[in-house]
């Protein structure tokens, strides 16, 4: 199958080695890659700060260089979620409705891609850790992103998988949020660490690397050894 | 002069530095979580029961013209005295017109959260009247003189100690951590205020149509004694209250119930249809129902956010909301708090004023996913940034986002601003963390990620 993957805009600057594992994986199931390197961001910031219009003309290209694609995965819950569920708020009464919502019906979330499309669950991959799974908000309750994750995560060998009380909760990142309220996103932020760290785990594993960049610049910042892993870059370990 | 929005940061400043008050409040409703979960799963299908909700609430907003004016005529044909209010002002006027052509002096009120919006404890002792408040909650924040935490549980931020304190303080009743003895001693002050209190003020939960009727639920039997003792009872209720039919109670009394409380069914459930009718030996001798817009039929105006007149104040979405669970209810400077709170207050009380709600939220939808009539609260807030971007926008957000733009659609200047952050990034070690640097929003409290060496793009590039 041809793959188109959309990058965003934060992995491709700070967290590359995510996109390369999912290349990597994709790539070993057989599959061809598609990469538009003109596109960069999904026009979120934007779409949440309220300017609609600025974030239609950047969320435009992105429609318009995705709308041939046969499938398209994308490493992110939130901006999946921008692209399968905002995008069509956006683009409501418009002339480019439908096709949001053909790209919308064939953009995956890369473990959706992988369970649900794909069906495949087993990567032979090999994690010798504990971790703990972070439920991304975005994927959580936009895509139904639940099981995917943690299916993947089960036929990891050597690796534990330890649920933390109230995996749920959101960890206080929010985008924009994040620095407008700093004071509310940390006290969320240090609840879900401290949540994590309740179960004994080394690494909490996310689909989504906006959550993951928040909570490890915390742990950084307080000097905690709990470190933070996409869920991609544990499938792709062997 | 400090605006709203600066008194909801620094108050969020505060009460997010006080770890006790947070433990507080994040341990009471995580209990109230685990009985909520036992209780849904009495519902059949607690999905299905919520979209039947919402599809009764859908049909009662959307022809609230047609079930108002039948709920008013079946109650005035019982008697009842039935008043429109448009807005708060009109709302106080009329009850203390009711007020004073009664010859009332004290007045006892069950819980209102309808009062607490017009601000009506104010206007009645600012006109000489004594005014007490009978839910257990709402009595102890009125001697603290301070507003309800929570629109469902008014005291939930005080402790036992707080609380036996402020009864030695104001009742000179002796201290005691006994919950039970607590409440006695409230019980014997309000016993007295039932007795001699010549009107009764309540709110209602629900409006019944069909047969013109208020529904109260309760738990404490405090409205009951409140709109029965008295000689003359006031309801004041908003318009969005409304059901259409008595047999929908039988759904929504168990869900608010579940929703709100995680209670199976509150203690007491009582229906309320005029003043005491010939031949009768008991209840009020004249019955007010003082029906309130105060700007909700401008949310009713708006199709996008029509739905969030659907709300039965279960305070479900406060409950799980961690932006609530991390700030507290004050913080909020509103009468309702909490997601519902950020969602209507714009529209109820101006949408400028109130933004700040509607950006201090990270989105994360566990509102939505709670409400039992499936109001979509996040996308709300989406909503209202945008109309407060719309209407008025920052000038330094209109150019973030038209720079945002500019970077985003040109892959060359995103590439030369890659360039240039690889640049200035060694220097901002100096400022990390500092008032010096731009990114403090962010670094204060948290490490700023690097960019990497080769970006995914660059090894797109050199893997081509």
């Amino acid at each position: 199958m041809k793959v188109t993957l959309f990058i965003p805009c934060f992995i491709d600057l700070c967290y590359p080695s995510v996109g390369m594992s999912i290349v990597q994986i994709l790539e070993r199931l057989g599959h061809t890659i598609d990469y538009p390197e003109e596109l960069t961001c999904c026009g979120q910031p934007a779409f949440n700060s309220g300017c609609w219009d600025e974030a239609r003309d950047v969320a435009v290209r992105v429609v318009e260089r995705l709308k041939d694609a046969e499938t398209i995965v994308i490493a992110s819950g939130s901006c999946g979620a921008m692209l399968k569920v905002f995008y069509i708020e956006l683009f409501q009464g418009t002339a480019y409705e439908q096709k949001v919502q053909s790209v919308a019906n064939k953009t995956f979330e890369f473990s959706d891609f992988l369970v649900t499309k794909l069906g495949v669950t087993d990567l032979g991959a090999r994690f010798p850790a504990r971790v703990t799974f972070h439920d991304g908000c975005h994927g959580l309750r936009e895509l139904n992103l639940k099981e995917q994750p943690r299916t993947l995560l089960s036929h990891v060998r050597d690796l534990e998988l330890l649920e933390m009380p109230e995996a749920e909760t959101c960890c206080g990142f929010g985008g924009t949020f994040a620095t407008k309220f700093p004071m509310i996103s940390t006290a969320m932020g240090d609840g879900k660490c401290a949540s994590a760290q309740e179960t004994s785990a080394e690494y909490i594993v996310s689909n989504d690397s906006s959550c993951l960049m928040h909570l490890q610049g915390l742990l950084d910042r307080q000097g905690k050894p709990l470190k933070t892993i996409h869920l991609a870059e544990v499938l792709a370990n062997s | 002069m400090t605006t709203h929005a600066q008194q909801f940061s620094s108050d969020a400043d505060r009460t997010t530095r006080d770890l006790e008050q947070r433990a507080q409040i994040q341990s009471a409703l995580r209990s109230y979580e685990v009985a909520r979960d036992a209780h849904k799963s009495a519902f059949q299908d607690w999905e299905a029961a919520r979209q039947t909700a919402a599809e009764i609430k859908w049909d009662a907003v959307n022809h609230l013209d047609q079930y108002l004016s039948e709920f008013a005529e079946k109650l005035q044909a019982r008697g009842t005295q039935v008043h429109w209010a448009s807005n708060a002002q009109q709302a106080r006027d009329i009850i203390l017109n009711i007020i004073r052509a009664n010859n009332a002096r004290s007045i006892i009120k069950s819980k209102v959260m309808t009062g607490e919006e017009i601000h009506i404890n104010e206007a009645l002792e600012k006109a000489g009247f004594e005014v007490v408040e009978s839910d257990l909650g709402e009595f102890i924040v009125q001697l603290r003189r301070e507003a309800p935490y929570h629109f469902v549980f008014p005291a939930m931020h005080l402790k036992r100690g707080e609380i036996s304190e402020l009864f030695s303080r104001e009742l000179g009743t002796a201290p005691t951590d006994d919950p039970e003895e607590l409440t006695m001693i409230a019980r014997r002050v309000l016993r007295e205020k039932y007795i001699t209190a010549d009107v009764g003020i309540s709110g209602a939960n629900f409006a019944i149509a069909e047969t013109g009727m208020i529904s109260i639920t309760e738990n404490e039997g405090n409205a009951r004694l409140t709109c029965a003792l008295p000689r003359v009872h006031i309801a004041l209720l908003g318009i969005e209250k409304v059901l259409p039919k008595l047999r929908d109670l039988a759904l929504f009394l168990p869900m608010l119930a579940t929703a709100g409380a995680g209670q199976a069914l509150t203690c007491y459930n009582s229906l309320y249809g005029g003043p005491r009718q010939p031949g009768e030996s008991d209840g009020p001798e004249e019955f007010h129902v003082v029906l309130l817009d105060n700007n909700r039929t401008h949310l009713l105006a708006d199709k996008e956010q029509r739905d969030a007149l659907h709300c039965i104040r279960c305070g479900a979405c406060l409950n799980v909301c961690p932006i609530y669970r991390n700030v507290g209810g004050h913080t909020y400077g509103t009468t309702y708090q909490g997601p519902i709170g950020s969602v209507i207050t714009p529209h109820l009380r101006g949408l400028q004023d109130w933004k700040h709600l509607s950006n201090a939220s990270s989105l994360c939808g566990a509102c939505t996913q709670a409400c039992p009539v499936k109001i979509d609260l996040h996308h709300h807030l989406l909503q209202n940034r945008r109309n407060a971007f719309t209407e008025n926008p920052a000038w330094r957000e209109k150019l973030t986002f038209k720079l945002f733009r500019l970077v985003m659609n040109q892959p060359r200047v995103y590439l030369f601003c890659v360039k240039l952050s690889r640049l200035i990034q060694p220097l901002h070690r100096f400022v990390d963390g500092t008032r010096l640097d731009p990114a403090l929003g962010w670094t204060k409290t948290r490490k700023l990620p690097k960019i990497a060496p080769q970006t995914f793009k660059e090894f797109w590039q050199n893997r081509k």
